[in-house]
């Protein structure tokens, strides 16, 4: 089958400083990858860069167009607009209106729905980010610490969410510290694959970087 | 696109939005003008289409930093970057957001606080015409400014300081265009210029805003 995403000898900068080369992995559908490694090793910057907002140093990223859902540290969420209102938006950027109400069922927030997202808890803030990702509509969802502010059931509820994703035929790309319970998840540790000095043979990060 | 600006019209009439605060300031500095300058209506009638102008350029101003700023902070940007729509539609909508929010209620609001400035009669007609032509030149350039200083703490001085020199020409042929008309002159010549500015900046500035804002996003 084949792959969602591909990525071959892909290099990585933060800040004009490679962090991590050398990054191979392929997803196809219903596999999930779970990334792990210490903090300030580069997972975040290889998210980003996977989702395409920044260009890796080196390295190829192979995905279909409009293929990958990405959750960030921060929710995006509005305060003074409602739990649905907040969804419907997204749901409506990726024309999938229809999927609202299935995802606020999903991740338990149908009682919230017309609660202003000021008034949830990081808990329930982190739910509704989550939910987005349910109408994005997407094939493969790169998450950056999904879990982060969640409790125990939440992560339950979340995790069977990605598993009915992955068994959908999605794919999904995981940063994360905590066992999210995928039993199925591989995992890939970045601790070996921190990127050498430039001396040493590794790529180098110049000030160009930023008109590339 | 349309959801997105129904969403910037909303955030922007809800709680904390800002709506109305350019209006405010708008109506402080007219109101204060007449104070500063003196009573006397042949003064304040030959200065009033500059003071109109210079107002709606300052209230205009006030306004910008919000354009993307709470996006970025919430992390929304990063979002719609990666979001189905185009950044340069992102940035057009945006622009025209703030232009519904900003522009819009200044040149419907401009007539009465005209009449705070003793301005002559036929040059009413001229003022809504030339901040209706002008101001979404206003919003756009100021759109361009906020996306190179986006993610930037407290990048609101820098932002004036880049945007100020580029509104420049909208406001001289904006202010000459009320003078003439207002003194029965050749109108032609400043309606055009200033029409063809807006044409301008609405076709080309929001690509360099979307270039901009892609750079900092990294």
């Amino acid at each position: 089958m084949a792959a969602l995403l591909a990525i071959e000898a892909l290099a990585v900068a933060r800040g004009g400083i490679a962090i991590l080369e050398r990054v191979e992995f392929s997803l196809s559908a219903g596999q999930a990858l779970v990334l792990r490694g210490p903090n300030g090793c580069g997972k975040t910057t290889l998210l980003r860069t996977i989702a395409g907002l920044q260009p890796p140093l080196a390295g190829r990223i192979e995905a279909a167009p409009d293929a990958i859902a990405y959750a960030a540290h921060a929710d995006g969420l509005k305060a003074t607009l409602s739990v649905s209102e907040n969804l419907q938006f997204w749901a409506a950027v990726y024309g999938q209106s229809n999927r609202v109400a299935s995802a606020l069922a999903e991740m338990n927030l149908e009682a919230l729905a017309q609660r202003a997202a000021m008034s949830l808890s990081a808990g329930q803030k982190r739910r509704l980010g989550l939910a987005r990702l349910l109408v994005t509509g997407r094939p493969v969802w790169v998450l950056d610490e999904p879990t982060i502010s969640l409790d125990a059931a939440s992560v339950a509820l979340f995790a069977n969410a990605l598993r009915a994703h992955l068994a959908l035929g999605g794919a999904a790309l995981i940063a994360t510290h905590i066992d999210i319970g995928l039993a199925e998840a591989v995992t890939l540790d970045l601790t070996p694959l921190k990127a050498r000095a430039p001396q040493d043979g590794g790529a180098s990060g110049g000030f160009d970087e930023a008109f590339a | 696109m349309i959801a997105l600006l129904l969403r910037d019209l909303r955030l922007a009439v809800r709680a904390g939005g800002g709506f109305g605060l350019s209006l405010a300031f708008f109506l402080i500095v007219t109101v204060l003008v007449p104070f500063g300058v003196g009573p006397e209506g042949g003064t304040l009638a030959r200065i009033a289409p500059g003071i109109l102008w210079v107002g709606a350029l300052l209230a205009c101003l006030l306004s910008l930093d919000r354009i993307y700023a709470l996006d970025f902070e919430d992390g929304s940007l990063d979002l719609l970057a990666t979001a189905p729509i185009p950044m340069e539609a992102v940035v057009s909508v945006k622009a025209l957001a703030h232009w519904l929010t900003t522009g819009l209620p200044l040149v419907l609001a401009a007539p009465v606080f005209g009449v705070l400035l003793h301005l002559p009669g036929p040059a009413y007609f001229w003022l809504v015409i030339s901040l209706a032509v002008g101001t979404p030149a206003l919003s756009v350039l100021g759109a361009f400014g906020a996306a190179l200083t986006v993610g930037l703490k407290r990048g609101g001085l820098l932002l004036s300081l880049l945007v100020l020199p580029l509104y420049v020409p909208t406001l001289i042929f904006g202010a000459e265009l009320i003078a003439r008309g207002s003194a029965g002159g050749a109108t032609a010549t400043p309606l055009l210029m200033l029409a063809g500015i807006t044409a301008a900046t609405v076709a080309l500035v929001p690509f360099a805003a979307a270039a901009a804002i892609r750079v900092n996003l990294r």
